[in-house]
């Protein structure tokens, strides 16, 4: 079983065959999906704050390498499903930054028609199964689109992300248990980032030395611990859980350490009173995985500084005409308020005809 | 000669059926498969179907139920077994919000064909922590379907319709009906040789002029026996409308009957707050109070967590008693 990797392993990331085959424009588009990611949850902050935005909005900003490096690997029958932090996972799924934008806005065209929020996207046909607001109530569905692949035959795994907080839920235990015991080709990756809204990791979980993945030994389960800063290791790592997954049909847990530079959720007032920001300040300025990556493609001469302008400047430019296109979209329709609930009413069928499903008085 | 079978047989003919139907049935469950089932509803299905089809879980509902669920988005049909359904509590957030909102919150993308079923019943002296009955609870939740019930033709059109339907069922059951025999017809006696019975059709047991006795479950049962005393003694002709699935209702049945009537008890093993009862009496006060010749009367469980105490427990439960003396009240 893998543990902490050390500095020497570090700079062999880069040479591991997975991210070896990377071509130049492969390279750039992982970078290009972090930043995307970046202006999107920037611009979403503004909207919030100028209040076309309700409820909580988690931002992912700090977290893009584990997003975008484990999803880069992906293929067609490989699944993905996640908590409320979700932004990055759909646009790194391939949704669009004006569906997820009008979801935040409420708006018609949302992914969800304006009926999950933030914390709720979906896109099934990119095999992204949400989006989910109940701390680690997605992990046994984790367990179980695994077990959907298993069963009819196919050589795919489902990737589901869980906070560090959310590692101390009862499903949770119950997914991993379940899911060593039946071989389930799912893959938990634990995005550390250090706190629970305001408590940190050290006040809430009691682990091995080896951290929050090494309790997969309890179960029997292999495990990994990565540094989210470097995406090469992001990769790396997350293939050998995925190899795992696609050749044994085994299970694996992969924690991965990162960062939010936001609060938990931009209702978190408090979002510099439990850490410092200081703190705050030396994750930003040392440990961006989104600089980190830039600075690695210049350095392999794979881009310019300005070639990386270019595509801040585009992603700014998409996330602001999102923004344009969410406020611009109509807001759904009362009439709508009973869509969606009963799949046999909303497909007319028999079935859905018969007796009264709704009891408006 | 027509065909008697028990409640559980028939249960089992419908799974053992559904099974064979359709490859994405699966069953799931603690001691589903090689125990052959804690209360024998799956009986010799492992057997048949083997580890692919019939799989025993670890002791872990929300762990299970869970999978089930997400097993279910992919196209898979689970049917999970809960050994009684006071254990749904430890799996509530994956009964409540996973299966019944995933839907709504994906704006219709995804749908969870489900069914959860097992006994949900008091009476038989195990204590409140394993004589709950949620149907009331289920049927709160819009996305969620619940239906409960009497007979055995009921179970074994009911839970095949069930496996069937694309939204999550809630299938509560009665291990003091497991054992009742009654007529469930043969398939080549059935039209299109399969017999199904939909949700939300409520089905009249008895019929009658003088008063509604409408009830789910095994207080179903009750009522009829209780309908026959109040015939053979009081000169009562009590009409017994059994709801069977109730989410979807069938309202329509309720009004008609009590239009005809003009008297209704509703009659549950169910707790009297917020009740199933309590939904139908709103639903008779609302379009039917024209026709009523007396308030609508329930009859529930005592408003009392499940007593242990065999004797004291039997008076917990609505007995024919209880019906014959609130109906004499208003007839
Ligand atoms: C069952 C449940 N309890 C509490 C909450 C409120 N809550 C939402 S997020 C959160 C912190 C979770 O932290 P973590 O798992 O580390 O994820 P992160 O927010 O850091 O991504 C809490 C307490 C919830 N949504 N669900
Ligand atoms: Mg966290």
């Amino acid at each position: 079983m893998a543990k902490k990797t050390d500095e020497t392993q570090k700079s062999s990331f880069a040479d591991d065959p997975i991210n070896k085959k990377l071509s130049a424009e492969e390279k750039i588009e992982l970078l290009r999906q972090m930043t995307r990611i970046r202006r999107f949850e920037q611009t979403s902050l503004k909207h919030y704050q100028g209040g076309a935005i309700g409820g909580f909005l988690h931002l992912y900003i700090g977290q893009e390498s584990v997003a975008v490096g484990s999803i880069s690997l992906l293929g067609d029958d490989d699944h993905v499903i996640t908590a409320y932090r979700d932004h990055g996972h759909a646009l790194a799924v391939g949704m669009s930054m004006n569906e997820c934008m009008a979801e935040l806005f409420g708006k018609k065209t949302g992914c969800s028609k304006g009926k999950g929020g933030s914390m709720h996207y979906f896109a099934p046909d990119k095999n992204y199964w949400g989006g989910h607001g109940i701390v680690a109530g997605q992990t046994p569905l984790g367990a179980g689109l695994a077990f959907a692949l298993k069963y009819q035959g196919k050589k795919g795994c489902c990737l589901c992300y869980l906070g560090d907080g959310a590692i101390n839920q009862g499903s949770y235990h119950e997914s991993l248990n379940i899911a060593e015991l039946w071989d389930l080709p799912v893959v938990y990756i634990i995005e550390n980032n250090g706190y629970s809204m305001g408590t940190s990791q050290k006040r809430s979980s009691a682990h091995p030395e080896g951290g929050l993945a090494a309790r997969a030994e309890g179960y029997g389960m292999a495990w990994d611990k990565l540094d989210g800063y470097n995406i090469y290791e992001v990769r790396a790592g997350v293939q050998k859980a995925i190899d795992r997954a696609h050749n044994e049909s085994r299970p694996t847990i992969v924690e991965i350490d990162t960062y939010r530079y936001k609060g938990h959720s931009v209702a978190d007032a408090n979002a510099e009173k439990y850490r410092t920001k200081e703190e705050i300040q030396k994750y930003m300025t040392d440990h961006d995985p989104v600089e980190n990556w830039k600075q690695t493609l210049i350095k392999e001469g794979v881009i310019t500084e300005e070639d990386f302008k270019a595509i801040n400047k585009a992603a700014g430019k998409e996330a602001d005409d999102s923004a344009d296109f969410a406020a611009k979209s109509p807001y759904p329709d009362e009439s709508e308020i009973l869509d969606d609930i009963y799949w046999e009413v909303d497909n007319n069928t028999a079935a859905g005809r018969t007796g009264t499903h709704f009891f408006q008085p | 000669m027509p065909r008697e079978i028990t409640y559980r047989e028939a249960l089992r003919e419908g799974l053992d059926e559904e099974l064979a139907h359709d490859d994405n049935v699966i069953i799931m469950g603690e001691e589903v498969a090689e125990y052959n089932g804690a209360y024998k509803v799956t009986e010799g299905l492992w057997k048949k179907w083997g580890d692919k089809r019939l799989i025993d879980t670890p002791i872990s509902e929300a762990g299970f139920i869970g999978v089930g669920i997400g097993a279910s988005m992919l196209g898979i049909r689970p049917v999970m077994e809960l050994m009684f359904f006071s254990f749904a509590y430890v799996a509530f957030d994956q009964m409540m919000n996973n299966a019944a909102t995933c839907r709504y919150m994906s704006g219709g993308l995804i749908h969870v064909p489900i069914v959860v079923r097992g006994p949900a019943n008091g009476g038989t002296n195990v204590g409140a922590t394993h004589s709950h009955t949620p149907e009331n609870i289920f049927a709160n939740m819009p996305g969620l379907k619940v239906c409960s019930p009497a007979t055995p033709a009921d179970a074994k059109g009911l839970i095949k319709t069930a496996i069937r339907d694309n939204d999550p069922v809630y299938f509560m059951e009665n291990t003091l009906l497991y054992g009742e025999k009654g007529e469930v017809p043969s398939n080549d006696e059935c039209e299109n040789g399969e017999f199904l019975i939909p949700l939300g059709k409520a089905d009249i047991k008895r019929e009658g002029t003088d008063i509604s006795l409408i009830a789910h479950g095994r207080a179903v049962i009750t009522a009829l026996a209780a309908a026959e005393i109040l015939a053979e003694e009081h000169g009562i002709n009590a009409e017994v409308v059994d709801l069977r699935s109730i989410r979807p209702l069938d309202e329509q049945a309720v009004l008609d009957s009590v239009r005809k009537t003009h008297k209704a008890i509703y009659i549950e093993e169910n707790k009297p707050f917020c009740g199933i009862g309590a939904q139908i009496s709103s639903l008779i006060m609302e379009q039917a109070f024209d026709d009523l010749d007396a308030p609508v009367l329930r009859i529930t469980s005592s408003d009392s967590p499940a007593f242990y105490s065999p004797p004291i427990e039997e008076a917990q439960l609505p007995r024919p008693n209880d019906i014959i003396e609130k109906t004499l009240s208003i007839c």
